[in-house]
Order: C-alpha cells, then sequence, then structure tokens
C-alpha cells in the first residue's frame, strides 16, 4: 500500500511516532496529556499560563469590582466547591451513574450494531440514513416525551444518553469495520483462520482507532444529554443544580458545578486518549 | 496436460514426484466493467522441491492462479492439488507470502509472526522462531512494530513467519516488487539460500523476468486477457548464484529472448 511511505519513516528514535497522535481530536490537549518528552521547561510554561490566566481573572474582577452575580472570582468558586461539596457530590454521583449507564448501553449496542451490519452491506445501506437521523436530531428534544412516558426518575434521561451515545459510536465504529484490508484478511485465510477469528484477530484491530474515536465522541455527546436533560426535568443530577443555583442567583456555586462538568469531560477525554494511546497508537 | 486417473488415482491428485498440480484452471469473475476472462485453461506441474517462477504482465492472471492454489481464491472450472488434497481452501502445508509483507501493524514483530500458531491454535515454536530470526538478521527487532522497520526488514518478518509454521509448500505473490533495487538483490539472495536450505517447493510470481531468471528452475510465461500459460523455460544455471551471474552476456541474452517472448504476444 504505502511501502515507500513506510520505508521512509524509520522510527528507531526513542520517542515514540504516536506519541502525539492515537486518537487526538485537537492537537492541545493531546500534548497536556502526552506526558512522555515533555521537558521541565514546557511544565513550567504550562503551569505558568495557567496561573496567568486564573490569577489574572482574580485580579481584573477585583480591580473592577465585577458583582458575584454577574462573573464570581475563581476564589469564591474554588470556594463554594468546597463549602458546598456535601450537597453538590450526590447530585455528580447521580450525573456520572446515569452517564455511564446510558452510555454502557448506547455503546453496546452502536458497537454491534456496527460489527453486524458492515457485513452486509445491501442492509447497511438502507439503515445508515436513520443511524444518520439519530446522529443529527439532538435527542435533549425527546426528553420531555421520555419523561410523560417513564417518569422523573432516571430512566428517561439514561434512555436520552443512550440515543446521543449508540448512534456516535456506532457511525464511527461502522467506519473502521468498513476498512477492510482484504490482503490482512486473506493472510489470515491462508493460515486456516475461522470467520470469527477473523473477526477478533483482523477486523476488530483494524477498527480499533475508529472505535475509539466513536466511544469518545459517543461519551461527550453522552455528557451533554445528561446535563441538558437534568435541566429539562427531574430534580437531582449536576443539570438540576446548574437550574437550582442560577434560579438562587448562587453564582460562585453555580460555577463550581460547571468546574465540576468540566472536570468530567476532560477527564473522558484524557481517559480515551490514553486508550487511544495503549490500543490504536500503531495507526499514529 | 496430465489425465489425474490415468495413475491410479480414483479421486485424481499429483502425479509421482509432482508436489502440485494445476488441471485446466478456469477463471471467471465479475467487475463493474462486465465478465473478465482471468485464467483459461492453465495445466501446470510443480514437482516436489522446485523453485517454479511464474512471469507476466499485469493483467495476466498469474496473481489469480496463485490465490487460487493457495485455496484463497475459487475456480471456475479445473482443478488444485497438493498430492492427493484437492485445494479449495487453505490447507496447512501451504504458506504464502504476500505483496509488500502484510505485517499486522498493531502487532509487534514477535506476535505478527506467532499469528499462524494463534489460528491455528498450537504453542508458538519457539526454537523454530528463533532459529529463523536469527538467519534472518532480524533476531533483537522482536518488539519492534511494523512502521518501525524498513521495507525489506518487514518482507524478511513475513517470510519468517510463513516458515514458522513448516510449510512444504511455500507461495510468494511477488513479494518484493515494492523494494528497491539493492534490497531486492539482497532478498533474492536470501530466498535462494533458505530455498537451498529447506528443500520447500517454491512457487514464486514476478513481473521482473531478471528477477525469475535469477531464481527459478524453471519459468512459467503466461500472456495476458485471458491468462495463458504461453512458454515453459527451463533455466537450468548452477547454483548458488551470485547477483553478478545478472550482468553476464548469457544472462542478458536470456532476459532478451523472454521478453521477445512477451513482446511478440501482445503484438
Amino acid at each position: 500500500m504505502d511501502s515507500q511511505l513506510r520505508d521512509q519513516i524509520p522510527t528507531f528514535s526513542a520517542k515514540p511516532a504516536a506519541a502525539g497522535g492515537g486518537v487526538s481530536l485537537s492537537g492541545g490537549l493531546s500534548s497536556l496529556v502526552s506526558g512522555g518528552g515533555r521537558s521541565a521547561f514546557e511544565t513550567f510554561v504550562i503551569v505558568l499560563v495557567a496561573v496567568i490566566i486564573i490569577g489574572g481573572a482574580e485580579l481584573l474582577l477585583t480591580v473592577f469590582a465585577v458583582p458575584q452575580y454577574i462573573l464570581p472570582r475563581p476564589s469564591q468558586i474554588g470556594t463554594a466547591l468546597i463549602t458546598e461539596w456535601g450537597f453538590i457530590w450526590p447530585h455528580l454521583l447521580i450525573t456520572l451513574y446515569e452517564l455511564l449507564v446510558g452510555f454502557a448501553i448506547g455503546a453496546s449496542i452502536g458497537f454491534v450494531l456496527a460489527a453486524v451490519i458492515t457485513q452486509f452491506p445491501f442492509a447497511e445501506k438502507i439503515v445508515t440514513p436513520y443511524i444518520l437521523l439519530l446522529v443529527t436530531t439532538p435527542m435533549l428534544a425527546l426528553v420531555p416525551l421520555l419523561i410523560l412516558r417513564f417518569g422523573f426518575g432516571s430512566e428517561p434521561r439514561i434512555i436520552a444518553v443512550a440515543l446521543a451515545s449508540g448512534p456516535m459510536v456506532m457511525i464511527n465504529s461502522a467506519t473502521g469495520f468498513r476498512r477492510v484490508d482484504l490482503a490482512k484478511i486473506a493472510l489470515a485465510r491462508s493460515f486456516g483462520a475461522s470467520t470469527l477469528q477473523i473477526f477478533t484477530k483482523i477486523r476488530i484491530p483494524m477498527a480499533m482507532p475508529m472505535i475509539i474515536v466513536g466511544l469518545m465522541v459517543g461519551s461527550i455527546f453522552g455528557l451533554l444529554t445528561t446535563v441538558g436533560a437534568e435541566m429539562v426535568g427531574g430534580a437531582e443530577g449536576l443539570g438540576n443544580r446548574l437550574n437550582y443555583y442560577s434560579s438562587m442567583i448562587r453564582m460562585p456555586q453555580f460555577f463550581a458545578v460547571i468546574t465540576l462538568l468540566a472536570i468530567i469531560g476532560i477527564s473522558i477525554y484524557v481517559f480515551f486518549f490514553w486508550v487511544g494511546k495503549k490500543w490504536a497508537s500503531w495507526e499514529a | 496436460m496430465n489425465a489425474a486417473g490415468s495413475f491410479g488415482l480414483p479421486h485424481g491428485g499429483a502425479p509421482a514426484g509432482t508436489k502440485m498440480a494445476v488441471e485446466g484452471a478456469t477463471k471467471f469473475y465479475q467487475t463493474r466493467s462486465g465478465a473478465v476472462h482471468a485464467l483459461d485453461n492453465v495445466s501446470l506441474e510443480v514437482k516436489e522441491g522446485e523453485f517454479l517462477c511464474i512471469l507476466g504482465p499485469s493483467g495476466c492472471g498469474k496473481s489469480t492462479l496463485l490465490w487460487s492454489m493457495a485455496g484463497l481464491h475459487g475456480l471456475s472450472g479445473g482443478k488444485i492439488w497438493l498430492g492427493n488434497d484437492a485445494i479449495t481452501k487453505p490447507h496447512p502445508e501451504i504458506a504464502m507470502i504476500f505483496q509488500e509483507a502484510n505485517l499486522l501493524p498493531w502487532r509487534n514483530l514477535a506476535r505478527n509472526i506467532e499469528l499462524p500458531f494463534e489460528l491455528k491454535k498450537l504453542p508458538p515454536d519457539r526454537a523454530r522462531i528463533d532459529a529463523l530470526l536469527e538467519r534472518v538478521g532480524l533476531k533483537g527487532f522482536e518488539h519492534k512494530f511494523p512502521r518501525e522497520l524498513s521495507g525489506g526488514m518487514q518482507q524478511r518478518a513475513s517470510i519468517v513467519r510463513s516458515l514458522a509454521v513448516n510449510p512444504s509448500v511455500l507461495l510468494m505473490d511477488e513479494p518484493f516488487g515494492a523494494l528497491d533495487a539493492f534490497t531486492r538483490d539482497e532478498m533474492n539472495l536470501l530466498v535462494q539460500e533458505i530455498w537451498m536450505e529447506t528443500k520447500k517447493t517454491i512457487i514464486f510470481i514476478t513481473h521482473s523476468i531478471v528477477e525469475a531468471l535469477f531464481l527459478a528452475d524453471r519459468i512459467v510465461v503466461m500472456s495476458a486477457r485471458p491468462g495463458r500459460i504461453q512458454e515453459i523455460v527451463e533455466v537450468g544455471m548452477p547454483r548458488p548464484r551470485g547477483v553478478e551471474i545478472q550482468s553476464t552476456p548469457a544472462f542478458i541474452e536470456r532476459v532478451n529472448a523472454i521478453k521477445a517472448m512477451i513482446d511478440h504476444r501482445k503484438a
């Protein structure tokens, strides 16, 4: 295939070619988590910039006496996160629970569907437009309907999360499974591989980079949908806390919740980045 | 060529002293632009321990023939035998070496070489693998990934992968087509040495006349559309052959003679 290219990339250096690669969605964060070859100077600059941004915000908000209900200072947000923690963490657990369960259901269905449907090109042609419809339609719109049917518990939100993340996982995994390399399948068959062995030892590893991208995008979509669904209805979860604190104009607490959501989102990214480095770094 | 039944084998088979036999292989396949007649009544016998090169322009069906011999393609007509076994699916005695190494990029070299054992659910033959790695000069590279190796090293790894399961027939599908001339010479010498040491039957596809003449005991020259055997050339040069024979007048004369056969058909 691209042997000429391959010949020109003799990567014998200690720093693997995949250091910044894997399945990064953007370069910025990946350089933060890649670790490996980061020098002390880079670490210093990264910390320095963070200090300047947070410290600068603190300073500007203080100097211009911006009222707390418009934009609280970072120190106020930090304090609120600590003092309000006892009230926030049960909601954090509910959000994480809904996200995990919904994502697990959606991702499993999406993965299996992608694996099966790509084996039947005709069926795939028929199903794909509907999957695209699910990908592009905001599943949040269904939440009021789901609440009517399933009540104000976690179920409607879990369903919405599954509906939002599943198609994302499916569409990306399907792209991965479609990238069949007939020579590699022939190779396995020439050594007597069964259909199942071809699937587990050739097709899945080959699709892995795209599967991981799908899982990453799907889980981030899942997070958006979880929080959105909690804001639409019900009395629990971080989304609901956002409504609650903003209605009370308790902005430091409001921003403390946003900080938590940002931490969840970044953790998801870092987790899948790490998974990608471990399982898909061959495709740098 | 031969009528299989005349050897007293009720179910047919390759005649004595013959490792593989192709009888009237015919292959059509469908493409968007219509049916392609890839092979037309190709018959061929490969002797035990022979080094046979199949030479021809692109589109002459030589790869189709080889993949059928590997049991990877079905035929529209005709039969292929390995001894008394009809080849309809991959056979454990036959290993294939593909164009451009075909290593799995997500596995390091050691795990690539263990793949056949994994698929056959056998414990890897460590002693044999180590000896082969040593032999082809890849010792110490076991933990490298394919992208960290040069094209020549990748193809050597793929040869080790095929030899590790100790097949009696090696089918090689233009294995060195993508390598530079120097690496190619080096690989040709290695293949010749391996063949002389192991006595395997090797069927080697190439579109390089020089490569075919350098390696083969016999060269099967094929012509295109439909793929037919045009001529079978006995090489009969002493072994081991060194790269330098490629520049001798006798060698060049033979290259030109084969070239004329192929050109003649085109006109």
